[in-house]
């Protein structure tokens, strides 16, 4: 049996997002208004939905449930679900339907001392569909948890804050250009975003995307170091090892993959750049 | 009025110093003995002791006989009829072994067992290279029938018919039944004299009885049991041990249980040859020495590494038939650990952590076959310590201690993998398990064979049309099942019977108390395809394709649905269903000995045997593909995750199948988090899962080598999935580079 495996599904989503003849339909880079609008309120929001596994243990705290939101801003060149870029490629589902899938789980999550995670692509894009589920979510004592780049930060309130009980913070580079080159969005949004919640003791762990040639460049590390330091409610700091297991998915879209002979990090680097914020008193891991 | 058994001398009175004084003393009663004078224990591990040097160096005796007997397939064979005391005492190292006694004069020398039947001895001798013993040969065929010959007599052409179609397989009728653990601590606490007398009392009291079957039966087998225990004394006796009196000390009590164990594997190759639940009674020997100071912890350590060493190296000679459907040289020496008591008193004592703690002094191997009985109120100290072993080496198991309880109460232990029991109360005519895929097929085809055309099942009207209807599926696989169920247990009745009258297991019995629950264990395979086929037909469209013979060989699946193994109640309530279907059916036919039936969802490796005999099924499975093992979703069909399946299994009613639930987990060690955080979390996924109902689950938690061995045999881990944040892949499914990648990124110091 396997621990969990959303292979099929991926397949499905990749096949059905109009890349039948494995080449974009359209510009795939493009960010779409509709992506970014807003919907109605309530149990009735209907959101779009990659997928979702149950048993995850590497997406926060505990045991997880975790479900991957359609729709993102960024188009970050190590991204290992580009079928997640855009909204409409997901599953529609409303709040209430997903209530129901996750209130299934609620006595399973909290005996693991888990919870729920939201993913993508980037949530906030579905602010109100996020936060509906945090909140009902909220109510049926499970923790909740916000893995997100912080690009749309602004668009949540204090009082949705108050519903996420740990934000998983990807920040993907220090240096602005750097930055820029990566993802094709500004930094400014997520540093903004991670001091508010600093501010307000919203508890938070910090990822950085280690991709040899990309982002590795010492003083790219060392900003992000310098910047997680200074953050009150870090509670630790997650160094990812890029991987090629996206790579089939951007073939399949028809997208020219830009990483496609880069290796993962060895473990010299990878120590270095774990050097980099533990010199600096952080837990990382 | 019942005679007071007493200890007969100073000697045996003094066995007994310092314990709790109670009805244990007057009459058989292992619990009552356990309850009044065990220390429960809630600490941590941080008292347990390495290996001595002799352990490590007789482990290390052993490494060239055991290198040996992997590449000749077996070491080495004695012809002589296996029996109590058939063979003279051998060692491994005379001088150096704590614990001593060996099956035949030389370790890993496999004896014969011809009482079960002569064909399959000789088969088994001839395809390792050694000829059958003509005289030996000539005892088994002319003069002294056997198990095998008398099933054969009695099998119906029914019956043959349904055996070489491969919809009822692997039934106990060539190779020892097992199933049945003696309560071996009866030798140490009470010594064999008492139990000798224990059972002439018994018999004494069928002396007034009429002289029934059941009551001749009764007296027959009870004088075995006591010829038993006199060889049993016998045996000993040769070892340098006087065993008629109870054991004085803890190395004592755990020589006597293992001669206890080695008489039974001595007179019988069952495939499940388990232990019981021992190192609770052990501890309270090994507490009295270290209070007394005559034990150190390392010498209490030493005792159970050696007795350990003995268990791993039980060797049964085996037909090449049976090593397809068991493969492996299972032995199945269960033992269990843990548990809560019914006074609510955790029953973990410092001897769990030391039987936990030989995987780690001779290293991981799947004899014994540890079993945690876990129940979310277990002590904390206990729970993280097996979580680590199961990280560190995969070698344990772990079963629901708050299901079982209630109804085995709290001195069960575990036969095979998943069958529970009363210590010394119960025994099971072990089932094996029939092919429900097949069967589903068979409904279809109105009884004939898929693969052989052959008319196997009742001759009932085969399905028409081009588009399979569910209730239409469903009229037709009810009469099927019940068929099968009539066939299944009119052969099990006779493999019973048989293997009562011509291969009595009198040892392991004369363990037992006169009157026992006797249970037929039956079993069922191939669940998560027959649900999932069925889910298909309801929720999918499913159009039968038919062959030049007009038998449905294969199907065309248009549209979606719902798995088992993903928590959702569409296809779930479908393998619920399917799980009380049988068991109610096979409730209507009348058992041997009036035995309660029951039925497990297990497989072993029959599921790959199973598979190979079964065509397409409409799940999407292909012809000759393995079975889904146990109770597991179907693989690559549960795509929610782990908990999602677990909480798939955990709806399979234990009211309905308990002779137990089987699931493998197989894991990659999360990466990120510190030791102690992946403890947490695998302690809080097993309070999760169990807490919710779940049964049984076999963790494998995989390291480097599994997955360098994934690469290599793709085909033995079809399931195996690597989890990174935010991504998913079935392991085999990716390039031989990005394996290599997955293994360094996951093992290389750390992610």
């Amino acid at each position: 049996m396997s621990q969990s495996l959303i292979g099929s599904r991926y397949q499905l989503h990749v096949a059905r997002a109009g890349a039948t003849e494995s080449k974009a339909a359209h510009d795939y880079y493009a960010v779409h208004p509709g992506d970014v609008e807003e919907s109605a309120d309530g149990d009735d929001i209907t959101g779009y939905v990659h997928s979702y596994e149950v048993g995850s243990t590497v997406d926060g705290p505990g045991i997880r449930m975790v479900a991957f939101l359609t729709g993102c801003l960024l188009r970050c060149q190590y991204c290992h679900n580009p079928d997640t870029w855009h909204k409409y490629n997901g599953n529609p589902v409303t709040v209430a339907q997903a209530m129901r899938t996750i209130g299934k789980y609620a006595q399973v999550l909290k005996l693991s001392k888990g919870g729920l995670t939201i993913s993508g692509g980037e949530p906030v894009v579905q602010r109100p569909f996020l936060m509906q589920i945090f909140r009902r979510t909220k109510q049926l004592g499970v923790h909740t948890c916000l893995d997100t780049s912080g690009r749309l930060g602004d668009k949540l309130t204090d009082d949705d804050l108050a519903h996420i009980d740990l934000n998983i913070l990807d920040i993907k580079s220090g240096d602005p250009a750097t930055y820029e080159k990566v993802t094709r969005q500004p930094l400014k949004p997520t540093l903004d975003y991670a001091r508010r919640l600093s501010a307000l003791r919203r508890p938070m762990w910090v990822r950085y995307v280690l991709v040899p040639g990309l982002t590795d460049d010492f003083d790219n590390v060392e900003s992000v170091a310098e910047f997680a330091a200074g953050l009150a409610s870090l509670e630790r700091v997650e160094i990812l090892r890029f991987h090629q297991m996206g790579k089939e998915k951007w073939h399949k879209l028809g997208l020219e993959y830009p990483l496609e002979n880069v290796e993962p990090p060895d473990a010299a680097l990878t120590e270095r750049v774990r050097g980099q914020f533990r010199n600096r008193g952080l837990t990382v891991y | 009025m019942a005679t007071v058994l007493k200890p007969a001398n100073d000697q045996a009175a003094s066995a007994w110093r310092g314990f709790v004084p109670g009805a244990w003393q007057s009459r058989v009663n292992v619990r009552d003995f356990i309850q009044r004078n065990y220390t429960p224990y809630e600490g941590d591990g941080a008292f347990l002791a390495g290996p001595t040097e002799r352990t490590t160096n007789l482990w290390k005796k052993l490494a060239p006989l055991l290198a040996k007997e992997r590449e000749k397939g077996i070491l080495d064979v004695s012809q002589v009829p296996s029996s109590i005391l058939a063979h003279d005492p051998g060692y491994i190292d005379k001088d150096r072994e704590i614990i001593v006694g060996l099956q035949t004069d030389a370790p890993l020398k496999r004896a014969i067992m011809p009482f079960g039947g002569w064909r399959v001895v000789a088969n088994s001798l001839e395809a390792y290279g050694y000829k059958p013993d003509e005289k030996v040969g000539e005892i088994f065929t002319k003069y002294r029938r056997t198990h095998n010959d008398g099933v054969f007599d009695a099998y119906t052409p029914e019956i043959r018919k349904a055996r070489s179609s491969g919809i009822v397989t692997g039934l106990p009728d060539a190779y020892g039944r097992g199933r049945i653990i003696g309560d071996y601590r009866r030798v140490a606490l009470y010594g064999v004299d008492f139990l000798i007398a224990d059972k002439k009392r018994e018999k004494q009291e069928l002396d007034d009885r009429h002289s029934t079957e059941e009551i001749i039966r009764s007296r027959e087998e009870l004088s075995e049991q006591i010829r038993s225990l006199e060889e049993l004394k016998v045996m000993a006796t040769r070892y340098g041990y006087d065993i008629s009196v109870p054991a004085t000390n803890a190395r004592e009590a755990v020589q006597w249980t293992y001669f206890g164990y080695l008489a039974a594997i001595k007179q019988q190759n069952g495939a499940a040859m388990s232990a019981g639940r021992l190192s609770t009674f052990w501890d309270i020997y090994f507490e009295r020495d270290l209070r007394e100071g005559v034990l150190t912890e390392a010498q209490a350590q030493e005792i159970v590494d050696d007795v350990v060493i003995k268990w791993r190296i039980v060797r049964f000679l085996r037909a090449p038939e049976y090593n397809l459907l068991f493969s492996g040289d299972p032995v199945w020496v269960t033992e269990v650990i843990g548990g809560q008591g019914e006074d609510g008193r955790t029953l973990v004592t410092k001897s769990a952590f030391r039987m936990l703690h030989t995987l780690y002094n001779l290293g991981p191997a799947p004899e014994p076959n540890i079993t945690v009985f876990w129940s979310t109120r277990l002590p904390d100290g206990f729970k993280r310590f097996a979580i680590k072993t199961s990280i560190d080496t995969s070698a344990i198991q772990y079963e629901s201690d708050d299901l079982m309880r209630p109804k085995w109460g709290d001195d069960c232990a575990i036969a095979c993998c998943v069958s529970a029991m009363r210590v010394g109360k119960q025994m099971q005519f072990f089932g094996a398990r029939v092919n429900l895929p097949k069967t589903l097929l068979y409904a279809l085809n109105g009884g004939r064979d898929e693969v052989s055309g052959q008319q196997v099942g009742p001759n009932l009207a085969p399905i028409s049309g081009d588009v399979l209807d569910y209730d239409e599926v469903m009229e037709r696989l009810d009469p099927m099942m019940d068929w099968l169920a009539k066939t299944y247990v009119n052969a099990l009745n006779v493999i019973h019977y048989m293997h009562d009258k011509y291969c009595y297991e009198a040892i392991e019995m004369a363990l037992h108390d006169r009157d026992i629950l006797r249970t037929l264990a039956c079993g069922i395979a191939g669940l998560s395809h027959s649900a999932d086929s069925l889910s298909a037909i309801k929720y999918a469209k499913v159009a039968p394709v038919r062959d030049e013979r007009g038998i449905i060989v294969d199907f065309k699946t248009d549209g979606e649905f719902p798995c088992f193994g993903n928590n959702d109640d569409r296809a779930d309530d479908i393998a619920k269903t399917l799980v009380s279907m049988m068991m109610n059916k096979i409730r209507m036919y009348p058992s041997y000995r009036n035995s309660v039936h029951t039925q497990s969802v297990l497989t072993i490796t029959s599921n790959v045997v199973y598979g190979k005999a079964t065509g397409n099924t409409p799940d999407g499975r292909k012809k000759g593909q393995p079975f889904a093992p146990g109770a597991n979703p179907s693989n690559g069909k549960d795509t929610h995750g782990a908990l999602a399946a677990l909480m798939s299994v955990a709806k399979i009613p234990y009211d309905d199948a308990e002779d137990g639930i089987s699931l493998t987990l197989s894991v990659v060690p999360s990466a990120l988090g510190s030791l102690d955080e992946r403890l947490e979390r695998g302690v809080n996924a097993l309070d999760a899962y169990f807490g919710t109902g779940g049964f049984h689950v076999n963790i494998n938690v995989l390291n480097r080598e599994t997955l360098q061995d994934a690469m290599k045999n793709p085909d033995k881990y079809p399931q195996l999935t690597i989890r990174v944040s935010g991504y998913a892949v079935n392991f085999v499914k990716l390039t031989k580079e990005q394996q290599l990648d997955v293994i360094n990124r996951t093992f290389h110091g750390g992610m």
